[in-house]
C-alpha cells in the first residue's frame, strides 16, 4: 500500500513540475498568450467551455460517432474473422485481398467519405469502422485459430449445429482475445473520430480544437486536448479492469501474451 | 502475411481477381452511382495517367518523403530519450506514468497545438508525424531496457561499467526487439499523420491529392491516390518486416 502510494506520487511530480514551470514561464513571457495558455488560464477556459455547453455537446458527438463506428466494424470484422477462421478456403481466397486492403490508411478514406455522404455522423462511422474492422477480423480468425481442438470435436459429436457451435462453443472460447481486440479498436475508434473530426469533420472533440485554435483561444484548445487525453486514458484503463475481472481466472497466461 | 504455396498463391490471387470483377459488376451495372465508386478499368486508367504524365509520382515521393523523415526523426529521439530514461530505475519511476498517461492521447489532437505554434506549413505537418510517430518506438526503447536480464545488470555491475557502456553495450542491444517493434508501429502513425497533415495544410503530397479529386468529383483520381497510399502503407510494411528478420536473426 505505502509502496503503490510512493509510486502513484513519484509518477503526479513530473508533470506537476511542468505544469509549474509552464506557469512560471507565462509570468515572464505573456507575449505569446494568442496560441499557448498557463495552466491557470487553462483552469479557467475549462470552466469556459463546461458552462457554455460545448464540453458536453463535443464529448457526446465524438463518442457517439466512435460507439456507431465501432460498432459497424465490430458487427463485419467478428464476422468476416469467423468465416476465414473457421473456413480454411475463404482464408485463403481473402488472404492477398486483405493484405492488399488492410494497409489502406483509414484517414486515406476521409476525402472519399466526405464525398459520399457529405459532412455529419455518416462519413465518421464509415471511417472509423473501416479502422475497427481489420483489428476485429484479424484477431477473430487468430482467437478461433486458438481454441482447442478437443472442444470442437465434443461439440460435433454432441451434434451441435454450425450456429450452436459458433454461438455456445467458439465465441465464449475465443472471449478473452476477442475482448482484447475490443479494448484495441474501442482506442482506436477514438483516435480515429478525433482524427476525422480535425481533419473534415465540422463536429466533435476534435472540431472543437480546431475552433478553438481558429478563434485565438489556446485555453480552450489546452482545456480540450487534456480532456480528449483523460477521455482515452480512462477508457483504456478501464476496459484493461474489465478484461482483468472477466477473464483472469479462466486464462492465467492471458496476460502474458495479450 | 502471405504464403508463398502455389495452391495459396493460385487461390489467393483468384480471390483478388474475384473482388475486381464483382467491382467491375457493380460499377457496369450502376448499382452505385459512378460518382463515387468508379470502374476498376477507369482507377486503374487514372492511376497510369497520373503516374505518367500527371502529377502522382512526385505527390507520391512528396508523402513519403515527409514519413520517412518524420519517422526517422521520431526514432533517432525516441530511442535518445528511450534509453536515457529506461536506463535509470528513478528516471522510469518519476516519467513513466506520464508517458503511460498520453500514450493514448489521439496524435492528431495535436495538430491545433501545432498550428498555433508553427501555423499551417511543412514544419507544422513534420512536427506532427514526428511527435505521434515518437511514442511507439519510445515506450518501446524503455520496454527494452526496463527488461534486460537482471544477470546482465549484475554482469555490468561487476565489470564496473559506466552508464554509457551500459547503454550501448547491454541496453541498446536488448531493447533492439521492443525497439523495432516500436519503429514498425511508429512508421504507420508516420503515414496516417503525414495523410492528415496534407489535408489540412495543402502541402504537396497524396493527401492534398485525393482531397482535391474529392472535391472536383474525379472519382477515379481519389481512387487512384487511395490505391497508392494503400501500395505506401503495404510496401513500408513488409520492407521492414524483412529488415526485421535481418536485423534479430542472430537472437534465434
Amino acid at each position: 500500500m505505502t509502496d503503490a502510494l510512493a509510486k502513484s506520487w513519484r509518477g503526479w511530480l513530473f508533470p506537476l513540475a511542468v505544469l509549474a514551470a509552464s506557469e512560471i514561464w507565462f509570468l515572464f513571457n505573456p507575449i505569446l498568450s494568442d496560441t499557448l495558455a498557463p495552466p491557470s488560464r487553462i483552469v479557467l477556459g475549462a470552466v469556459d467551455i463546461v458552462t457554455d455547453g460545448t464540453f458536453l455537446r463535443t464529448t457526446y458527438q465524438t463518442l457517439f460517432a466512435a460507439a456507431a463506428g465501432l460498432l459497424i466494424g465490430m458487427i463485419a470484422g467478428t464476422a468476416g474473422g469467423v468465416l476465414i477462421g473457421l473456413m480454411r478456403t475463404a482464408d485463403r481466397l481473402s488472404s492477398w485481398s486483405v493484405e492488399m486492403l488492410r494497409p489502406i490508411p483509414s484517414v486515406a478514406l476521409i476525402p472519399l467519405s466526405l464525398l459520399t455522404f457529405g459532412y455529419g455522423y455518416r462519413m465518421e462511422y464509415a471511417v472509423v469502422a473501416w479502422a475497427t474492422f481489420w483489428p476485429f477480423l484479424i484477431l477473430t480468425q487468430h482467437a478461433l485459430k486458438q481454441i482447442d481442438v478437443r472442444l470442437i470435436e465434443v461439440s460435433k459429436l454432441m451434434g451441435f449445429g454450425i450456429f450452436s457451435r459458433i454461438f455456445k462453443i467458439m465465441l465464449p472460447a475465443a472471449a478473452p482475445r476477442l475482448f482484447t481486440a475490443l479494448r484495441l479498436a474501442v482506442g482506436l475508434s477514438l483516435v480515429v473520430s478525433v482524427t476525422v473530426e480535425i481533419a473534415a469533420n465540422p463536429q466533435g472533440l476534435g472540431y472543437g480544437l480546431m475552433v478553438a485554435q481558429e478563434s485565438l483561444r489556446p485555453d480552450r484548445m489546452f482545456a480540450l486536448l487534456i480532456w480528449v487525453g483523460i477521455l482515452g486514458w480512462a477508457i483504456n484503463y478501464f476496459l484493461v479492469r474489465i478484461e482483468g475481472r472477466l477473464f483472469a481466472h479462466r486464462t492465467p497466461g492471458l496476460m502474458a501474451d495479450a | 502475411m502471405i504464403r508463398f504455396r502455389i495452391t495459396d498463391i493460385v487461390l489467393g490471387v483468384g480471390g483478388l481477381i474475384a473482388l475486381l470483377l464483382l467491382w467491375h459488376l457493380v460499377t457496369a451495372l450502376e448499382l452505385i452511382s459512378r460518382v463515387f465508386l468508379p470502374s476498376p478499368a477507369a482507377t486503374i486508367a487514372a492511376l497510369e495517367w497520373g503516374l505518367v504524365n500527371g502529377d502522382l509520382l512526385p505527390q507520391t515521393l512528396a508523402t513519403v518523403n515527409r514519413m520517412v523523415q518524420g519517422w526517422l526523426l521520431a526514432s533517432f529521439v525516441a530511442i535518445a530519450i528511450g534509453s536515457l530514461i529506461g536506463v535509470s530505475a528513478v528516471a522510469r519511476a518519476y516519467i513513466q506514468p506520464t508517458l503511460e498517461f498520453l500514450r493514448p492521447l489521439p496524435a492528431s489532437a495535436i495538430i491545433p497545438v501545432a498550428i498555433s505554434i508553427f501555423g499551417l506549413n511543412a514544419t507544422m505537418v513534420l512536427g506532427v508525424v514526428v511527435f505521434g510517430a515518437v511514442w511507439p518506438t519510445l515506450l518501446g526503447t524503455i520496454h527494452g531496457f526496463a527488461h534486460v536480464e537482471p544477470r546482465l545488470v549484475e554482469v555490468s555491475r561487476l565489470l564496473q561499467m559506466s552508464r554509457w557502456e551500459f547503454i550501448y553495450k547491454i541496453g541498446l542491444p536488448n531493447a533492439v526487439p521492443d525497439i523495432l517493434a516500436g519503429m514498425r508501429l511508429s512508421l504507420t502513425v508516420a503515414l496516417i499523420l503525414a495523410v492528415v497533415g496534407e489535408l489540412l495544410t495543402a502541402q504537396e503530397g497524396l493527401g492534398t491529392a485525393v482531397l482535391h479529386a474529392a472535391r472536383s468529383y474525379r472519382a477515379a483520381d481519389l481512387y487512384a491516390g487511395i490505391l497508392l497510399l494503400g501500395m505506401i502503407g503495404l510496401v513500408s510494411n513488409y520492407g521492414l518486416a524483412i529488415a526485421d528478420k535481418r536485423i534479430l536473426a542472430w537472437k534465434s
